[in-house]
């Protein structure tokens, strides 16, 4: 079934946060297209984990401080949350 | 705009184009004729090499012309082509099955190679569509 992505990021922000890093500046440093680059920081696309550890590389933080998933909820099975 | 997003355009624009002047070329050589009596056969060649052609000379033209458009190709850009040739393979497949149809049911070979001709620009406009919507909006997860 063909269902939107989840997946946030904070890519902007940490754009500007760094010395007000352009997209075209982001996209050469991990590879990929500057529209590439704008579609996910639009929530458009969602990026391999591999682009997705390169971001973070990128601005030298945790993966999970670019990119956010919503709470899996009720559907969550029980135990696995984390400690 | 990346080369692929182009390359969508291109052939989009050529198939559609190609196909409409073929069209228009076989039914003005009607002349209250039968459709199926109307010589088409060079006319369909001509019409698929333009297309061929004239998607590769849009292209040229558009690149040359847009130094913007950059020819690197990333994960995302093979997703979409994928996706693209994935759907739009499926007139491919119908117009194969029309097509086997039609020949053991006798039918003359003006509508088989019309048949066959026809799935293939229906192919390249779903899967180029499909493309460029992706390109503009969102890549859709399975």
């Amino acid at each position: 079934m063909v269902k939107p992505t989840r997946v946030t990021n904070r890519i902007r922000s940490l754009r500007f946060g760094h010395g007000e890093m352009t997209q075209a500046e982001l996209a050469d440093r991990i590879g990929v297209t500057r529209q590439t680059v704008i579609a996910i920081e639009q929530g458009r696309y969602s990026p391999s984990l591999e682009i997705a550890f390169q971001i973070a590389q990128v601005f030298k933080v945790p993966l999970d401080e670019v990119f956010q998933y919503p709470a899996l909820g009720s559907s969550r099975p029980m135990g696995a949350a984390r400690e | 705009m990346t080369l692929e997003e182009m390359r969508a355009w291109a052939r989009l624009v050529a198939a559609v184009g190609a196909y409409t002047g073929y069209v228009t070329v076989v039914l003005e050589r009607t002349h209250g004729r039968p459709l199926a009596e109307v010589p088409y056969s060079a006319a369909l060649v001509w019409s698929i090499t333009a297309a061929i052609v004239g998607a590769t000379v849009v292209e040229t033209v558009i690149r040359t012309a847009s130094p913007k458009v950059t020819s690197l190709k990333d994960v995302r850009d093979r997703q979409i082509s994928r996706m693209g040739d994935y759907i739009g393979q499926s007139f491919v497949v119908i117009g194969a099955t029309a097509a086997m149809f039609m020949a053991v049911a006798g039918l003359d070979q003006f509508w088989i190679a019309n048949a066959i001709y026809l799935c293939f620009v229906l192919s390249a406009v779903l899967g180029n569509v499909t493309k460029v919507i992706a390109y503009r909006g969102t890549l859709p997860q399975w």
